[in-house]
């Protein structure tokens, strides 16, 4: 299992849009993507669980991939953070 | 006629009937079903339909609205196809051995609660998508289909709320505007009026009556009012409105982007006054290179007690984000004279107009001062803040002034909070004193904003407020441009710059003079930013 932590940095947070760009995304993969905030977790595939967290502008997530193209996807969706959030 | 309040999400006016947005009722009754298997199989059939026709629309808004905004299509689609959507549908269908219509209500329910229960705005206002892919499940499931019918004539459509699907699949050429009992001015429908450039008033609530269909209506989407059969007044004023907000877009049109320059070359910075931060869209809408002054008095005026630090930063970051990186000129508080607000405990003044006001207050009660400049700094990291201060009269009022902002600046930094260190400072030169000192003023600070209103009424000694006096005023009188030629020399002796945040900036028989002069900016209201980068391009 590989991770990566990020401090959401759009000011409107983790919305809808950016939500079903990144849910788009980590459908490609073959590995299980989940996103944690604190307690909460979701699976990056699923746009109700990552809506659901509500991730704001300023707060920490956790992005983990487990599965058999887990660093290639750890290494893009890192990217994709970094450009869109 | 019938007026009724509402909130304004897109300026305009648009006049024409008034057409109820008709859906077609349906019950969803709880049955029983024996096939599950069939009934989930029915389920994934019209989900998949709903799919398709949501892919349609999404190539529709794209064309309409642009990418970002078609973009809820999209996810409306990933909606209907997310796993955990999909697997309560499932259960409820197959563990209660119910229809499929009732699972869909269920399921939607649920979610619709989740997003209701969020503790931000924007998550909630998300509960109306859940809503809308759900009904569109549901309509495929009953066999019903929603819509406006036949649409004769353009006109406005009224409703209790529209979905996004709903507003992007009208016939654009056949609606005026949009009048709503509810909604939020985050809703994708009110993004998307936006985009579409139509007038639309929301959150008019149950004083929306059905009976209302047909009648004669008019949107004043610039004050968020809806008028039901308007009286001949009101009518022969909004068309007039409509008529000059068609104009200015037409303006728009033609001037966004381009330059204030005149035919031979001279640029000048064109500005917008602003008095609350809800008026940055109209000054981004009208093209202003930046804020030439944002009257930071509201925060004052708005509130029962002094505004807060936190209040304060929270809303000149605002504005500086907003801005990005355009200048934003904020004068300090310039309570006192026509402007009082309770709190202050002022006491009441035969002449207020010469009073205790502005810079006076805040020099002698520096714990209010203070608090303001720290925002001030602090906001000032996020964006291009400059800050001016009103009814200067001395070169020892802003000595003083430096002093109390090296304080604040020392204090930020002891407890580590971050703020910007050189902010530029300017002064308003607005007392016929500070004119005749501006030499030694202009050494002093970054700038001057000459206020006019004040500074004519001072040095004319005429008081605005009183219209017996009305012959003998003279906006254009030779000494109060003599007062402002004379600024204008001393600050660029001086290497300061100039402008004008006064009524007098936006004097369109002056602009030739004031380039002449050579002033460096000019302040107007933002409706007035279009008209003078007009007028300039005619100068020579």
């Amino acid at each position: 299992m590989k991770e990566f932590k990020y401090v959401i940095t759009d000011p409107e947070g983790i919305h809808a849009r950016p939500a079903g760009i990144l849910v788009k995304q980590a459908a490609g993969y073959q590995s299980a993507v989940k996103i944690a905030k604190g307690e909460k977790s979701a699976d990056a595939k699923r746009i109700f669980g990552v809506m659901g967290l509500g991730v704001k502008t300023g707060e920490e997530v956790t992005v983990t991939a487990d599965g058999a193209d887990e660093d290639k996807a750890i290494a893009e969706l890192e990217a994709f953070f970094k450009e869109n959030l | 006629m019938i007026t009724i309040c509402g909130k304004s999400v897109f300026g305009g006016v648009s006049i024409g009937k008034l057409m109820f947005y008709k859906r077609k009722d349906k019950v969803i009754k709880r049955t029983h079903v024996d096939n599950v298997d069939e009934e989930w199989a029915r389920f994934q059939k019209a989900k998949d339909t709903a799919v398709a026709q949501l892919k349609g629309l999404y190539e529709k808004a794209l064309d309409d609205v642009g990418e970002a905004n078609a973009m809820i299509f999209e996810i409306h689609q990933m909606m209907l196809e997310d796993l955990d959507y999909l697997e309560s549908i499932e259960n409820i269908i197959r563990t209660q051995e119910v229809n499929a219509e009732f699972a869909v209500a269920t399921t939607a329910d649920n979610f619709q609660k989740m997003f209701a229960a969020m503790d931000d705005a924007y998550m909630q206002g998300r509960a109306a998508d859940v809503k809308d892919v759900s009904e569109r499940v549901l309509d495929i499931l009953c066999g019903v289909s929603a819509g406006m019918g036949e649409m004769n004539e353009p006109c406005i459509i009224a409703a209790d709320d529209l979905a996004p699907s709903e507003t992007v699949q009208l016939d654009k050429s056949k609606v005026l505007g949009f009048a709503t009992m509810y909604g939020s001015s985050n809703s994708h429908t009110a993004i998307l009026a936006r985009t579409m450039n139509i007038p639309a008033v929301i959150g008019l609530g149950e004083n929306l009556l059905q009976e209302y269909d047909g009648r004669d209506a008019i949107i004043d989407g610039f004050t968020g009012t809806l008028y039901i059969d308007p009286d001949e007044e009101t009518m022969k004023e909004m068309q007039d409105k409509r008529a000059k907000d068609l104009e200015q877009k037409a303006l728009l049109e033609q001037l966004k982007g381009k330059e204030n320059v005149t035919k031979s070359g001279q640029k000048i910075n064109v500005y917008a006054n602003i008095g609350n931060v809800s008026d940055v869209g109209a000054v981004l809408k009208n093209d202003a290179g930046g804020i030439g002054l944002f009257r930071s008095e509201f925060l004052y005026l708005e509130n029962s007690d002094f505004p807060t630090e936190e209040q304060q930063f929270s809303v000149y970051k605002q504005v500086a984000e907003n801005m990005a990186g355009k200048k934003v000129i904020i004068r300090t508080l310039d309570i006192g004279a026509d402007k009082q607000v309770d709190y202050f405990g002022l006491d009441k003044e035969d002449n207020p107009a010469l009073g205790y006001r502005a810079i006076r207050i805040c020099l002698t009660r520096p714990e209010i001062f203070k608090t303001q400049l720290r925002a001030l700094y602090r906001a000032a990291v996020y964006g291009n803040i400059s800050i001016m201060f009103p009814m200067i009269i001395s070169v020892k009022e802003v000595l003083r002034i430096k002093e109390i902002i090296a304080e604040v600046k020392e204090e930020l930094k002891n407890e580590g909070i971050p703020y910007k260190e050189d902010v530029e400072l300017g002064i308003m030169i607005e007392t016929p004193a500070s004119v005749m000192i501006s030499r030694e003023l202009a050494k002093e600070v970054d700038f001057f904003s000459v206020g006019t209103n004040d500074l004519t009424q001072y040095t004319l000694a005429i008081d605005r407020q009183n219209s017996k006096l009305d012959e003998f005023y003279d906006p254009h009188h030779p000494a109060v441009l003599a007062m402002i030629k004379m600024a204008a020399e001393n600050a660029h002796a001086e290497g300061a710059w100039i402008g004008i945040c006064g009524e007098l900036g936006a004097d369109l028989e002056l602009t030739e003079e004031f380039l002449k002069m050579g002033l460096d900016e000019l302040s107007v209201s933002p409706s007035m930013v279009l008209p003078l980068r007009k007028r300039i391009r005619e100068c020579e």
